[in-house]
């Protein structure tokens, strides 16, 4: 990774455990992670790999008996959340942090109007971190922020913004009910949006829609996106950098173009050719992803991985960083492009 | 160069609702699978594509034997099995089964794997304990488990393995044609690639043919050879996978094809995308049911329907339902 | 085993489970451990109204019998009860729900409207009307209860079976040509049989309660019949002063259907195929 442009949201060593009836599972691992300003980033991973944990890690929502034993997360400097502590990021969920969740159908109530929902984040942050209104009485404020939902609605593409919210969330089919949470997800004006996996239950069509939708949005307002996906594919269409995630650990990351095209880990080597469009014979990876309560040493994927050596299992290997890119694997001693 | 077809559908239409209502009026009626004819041959795969409501399900529930058709014929071998109300439309259509889009969830969650794959014989009147115990043992071979699986409860298999064990549960009963529903979603990448190819292999070794039920192109594309497309109750298109990857009639195949990832990391910008979200079925648009989102309808479209017809002289069972097909 | 660990930390329910052993060993070994025997049935009027001592630990009642094994010797009584008319209840109910659940069509209506009627109207009342017509006595009473129980049962197994009918593992029986007899009997009904324990178990300490309720009343069990709610009733009009012969029997009853409500309560967190592990 070049050090020269700053990073927005910067994630650090970060390992986090959760308490289980069976013992401590360690989700997370040593994950290292920056998002620059501007840039949209994808997080891919196979179910178990963590990368929903992460998501919940940077919003400050940890499960009850979750906490950090290593690393941090910084927003501009600021400490999100650091070593020991269970959350911190209160402040910032909403407000510099906006969350596209990946059930549209889920994460909106159906007893209350889509205005009341979406309308909720700004009665609490207001629309800006600087927000004029905050001291307005609450009729002002809400027609302020009607003012700002319809035109962010319009922003998102939904017909009839106006009315848009006077109606019940299943009065809107998913595709619009992504659109309606990703306008929530704006609604307080934040820097970086985190998205977990917001498209998997869409059909291909209405899936194309949205991540346009995306990219233009990040586009026009400055924003940085934080991607997490399972779909190479999706990646492939919306992203500027990657990281790859393999049971709690970030594996390999760099621009998405010189990963897919020549991916430098194992793991991420044997997965993109499972691809039905790579694959030569249809074979997966052998065996399956450890539980994170039993966690192999080391670098996680070497009972998998054809090209384990001893030092494998004695050391979580040293990232090699150059060009933008970085790869946490034994064999790899230098990367470039 | 084709073989004869094992099951054939003639202008099959299947519908929700309708009748009337204990109070009030009639009920409203859904035509969920709106007249479709279709040929399946020994032994190949044909991919029925289309978006969620298009009713790819409920087309292959029909076949299964679940739902009762309202209008049209069914042959299987030749003889015909439809008019049938379910029960009886599942005695006359032993060669056909079904798996579980969720394999997992269609396993009684109280009863061991075991339990549950000696129950599905019995059913099938095999009396003999022995031979159940071979069958069962040799299909879990097939799909790659042992018999220690046996023992296993349905939460304690991976997605993998519930997707091995829905197919060997069906294939002790020795079908000839398999319906696969959407037989890979929710599952990883690498998970994927291994039931693929346990398919594939599955496919050859034991002859039998599939109706692959999917809305991932990049899976169907490498499984099928033939591949149908639907769009809201009615097969689009249909043809060779080969052809209608590389030069797709229809418009909706178009844009279904275009709207599909791929790895090939490329500019959103460039792709065109389809406005709009699929009309509801309860209120398919009049001629072509694509009009209200083709940039190419016209007056025709919305007048007349199109039915399927040869997309060029030359291209061999390529069919589409377009007034303005690609050639 | 998982289900026994996680059982076992739910401190509530192994109260309850507890209790109920306890209840139930009383039920079984009381009657040879009585410290009167001779004082069970038999009055003794010079010693009426003596409060707990070391000899009666419970004191004595207005005919000068032994509350203590009075107690003992109702827990037995109380038990076959509530057991009797749970069995009849869910003999009646679970059948009838099944039915109605899995099926479509006019005999699924009425068991339904039926099972509704009973619903509507106050348990008590209902059973307080129907003790009060068969005459008095215990039998009577425990008619009255299981006539209507039954609907409760109706209305779980019901519930359950219209949700089973949807789920995916009983459409594949049906694509897999499985008869209904078959889906009925060998998976709707194991699947249901988890509520009805529940509900069964739940029901024990309320026809306990219901049965001394109508023992109070009067419309239950007879003298000199030791039933706890009759104990009450009769030692009613001397209240405040003799408080224990009111107070003992209550106790009982309290602690009865404590046990019984805890036990079910902790059952419902326990119905979770989930649970299961294969042994390997």
């Amino acid at each position: 990774m070049s050090g020269t442009d700053t990073a927005l949201l910067e994630i650090r060593d970060l390992s986090v455990a959760v308490g289980t009836d069976e013992g401590t599972a360690s989700i997370l691992d040593g994950v290292n992670l920056r998002l620059t300003p501007g840039s949209i980033h994808g997080v891919v991973g196979e179910s178990g790999c963590g990368k929903s944990t992460l998501i919940k890690a940077i919003l400050g929502l940890l499960p009850a008996r979750g906490r950090a034993t290593e690393g941090s997360i910084t927003l501009q400097g600021r400490a999100l959340l650091a070593a020991g502590q269970k959350s911190a990021a209160q402040s910032a969920r909403g407000r510099d942090i906006g969350f596209i969740p990946q059930d549209p159908l889920l994460a909106l109530n159906p007893v209350f109007r889509v205005g009341d929902q979406l309308r909720e984040a700004m009665w609490q942050y207001g629309m800006s971190a600087d927000d004029p209104q905050r001291n307005q009485p609450r009729a002002v404020r809400r027609r302020v922020y009607d003012q700002r939902l319809v035109e962010l609605l319009r922003a998102v593409q939904l017909p009839d913004p106006e009315q848009a919210l006077q109606r019940y969330p299943h009065q809107f089919s998913g595709g619009q009910r992504q659109r309606l949470l990703i306008a929530a997800a704006l609604a307080c004006g934040p820097q970086i949006v985190l998205a977990d996996e917001p498209t998997t239950a869409l059909d291909v069509t209405t899936q194309l829609q949205i991540l346009k939708l995306l990219r233009q949005l990040a586009r026009e307002r400055g924003l940085s996106m934080l991607f997490v996906t399972h779909d190479f594919g999706v990646v492939a269409q919306l992203c500027d950098t990657v990281t790859v995630m393999y049971a709690g650990q970030t594996i390999e990351s760099g621009p998405v173009a010189a990963t897919m095209s020549n991916p430098r880990h194992p793991y991420t080597r044997m997965l993109l050719a499972c691809h039905p469009e790579r694959s030569q014979e249809l074979k997966g990876i052998p065996g399956a992803v450890p539980s994170p309560l039993r966690a192999p040493s080391g670098c996680r994927f070497h009972p998998r991985c054809p090209e384990m050596v001893a030092d494998c299992q004695r050391a979580r290997p040293e990232a090699v960083s150059g060009a933008a890119r970085m790869v946490a694997c034994v064999h790899c001693h230098e990367v470039a492009a | 160069m084709s073989a004869a077809p094992i099951l054939s559908l003639s202008d099959i239409t299947t519908v929700y609702g309708g009748g009337k209502r204990a109070f009030g009026g009639p009920r409203a009626e859904v035509r969920a699978v709106d007249g479709v004819s279709l040929e399946l041959r020994e032994g190949e795969a044909l991919g029925l594509v289309g978006e969620s409501g298009c009713g790819k399900t409920t087309l292959a529930k029909t076949i299964l034997g679940l739902l009762t058709e309202k209008s049209g014929s069914i042959r299987l071998g030749g003889q015909v099995v439809s008019g049938l109300r379910p029960e009886a439309a599942r005695r006359a259509r032993p060669s056909i089964h079904y798996v579980h889009q969720d394999p997992g969830a269609a396993l009684d969650p109280w009863w061991t794997v075991g339990h549950a794959l000696d129950e599905t014989l019995r059913i099938h009147g095999v009396r003999d304990r022995r031979e159940r115990a071979a069958r069962i043992a040799e299909m879990l071979m097939a799909v790659g488990l042992d018999t220690s699986f046996l023992s296993r409860y349905p939460h304690e298999l991976s997605g993998g393995q519930q997707r091995r064990i829905g197919l060997a549960r069906i294939l002790t009963l020795r079908p000839r044609i398999v319906i696969l529903d959407e037989p890979t979603s929710g599952l990883d990448l690498s998970v994927q690639a291994t039931v693929l190819g346990l398919f594939n292999d599955l496919r050859h070794r034991l002859g039998l043919t599939y109706l692959f039920v999917s809305h991932d192109l990049s899976v169907v594309r490498r499984m099928c050879d033939r591949v149908a497309i639907m769009y809201l109750g009615r097969i689009v298109e249909i043809g060779p996978t080969a052809q209608i990857f590389a030069a797709p009639a229809h418009h909706y195949t178009r844009a279904l094809l275009a709207a599909s990832p791929t790895l090939t990391p490329g500019s959103l910008d460039d792709m065109p995308s389809l406005r709009d979200d699929p009309p509801s079925p309860t209120a398919v648009p009049s001629g072509c049911a694509f009009r209200t989102r083709c940039a190419h309808a016209d007056e025709q479209c919305r007048v007349e329907r199109p039915d399927l017809a040869a997309v060029t002289d030359t291209a061999h069972g390529h069919l589409a339902a377009c007034h303005h097909a690609f050639p | 085993m998982l289900i026994v660990r996680k059982f076992l930390r739910d401190v509530a329910a192994v109260l309850g489970f507890v209790i109920i052993c306890v209840v139930i060993g009383i039920a079984i070994f009381g009657p040879f451990l009585l410290p009167h025997p001779d004082l069970v049935f038999d009055s003794d009027i010079l010693r009426r109204f003596e409060p707990p001592s070391a000899e009666f630990w419970f004191g004595t009642d207005n005919l000068g019998r032994d509350i203590f094994s009075r107690v003992i010797i109702g827990t037995r009584g109380a038990l076959m009860v509530a057991l009797t008319v749970v069995a009849i209840a869910i003999a009646i109910g679970v059948p009838l729900g099944i039915y109605a659940g899995y099926t479509t069509g006019w005999p699924a209506e009425v068991i339904m409207r039926v099972t509704d009627v009973f619903l509507a109207v106050p348990q008590l009342i209902l059973a307080l009307a129907i003790a009060q017509l068969a005459g008095r006595g215990l039998g009577s009473a425990m008619a009255a209860l299981a006539l209507t129980y039954w609907p409760f049962f109706c209305r779980t197994v019901y519930a359950e079976t219209r949700r089973l009918r949807h789920t995916v593992f009983i459409e594949a029986l049906q694509g897999l040509g499985a008869s209904k007899t078959r889906i009925l009997f060998v998976h709707v009904l194991p699947n249901v049989a988890s509520p009805i324990i529940v509900r069964a178990t739940v029901g024990m300490g309320f026809t306990i309660l219901t049965t001394a309720l109508l023992g109070f009343l009067g419309v239950g069990a007879t003298p000199p019949n030791p039933d706890w709610g009759l104990a009450i009733a009769e030692s009613r009009e001397y209240l405040p002063d003799v408080w224990w012969a009111a107070t003992f029997p209550g106790l009982a009853i309290l602690i009865t259907v404590l046990g019984f409500n805890l036990f079910g309560d902790g059952l419902r967190d326990l119905i979770d195929p989930k649970l299961r592990r294969s042994r390997s």
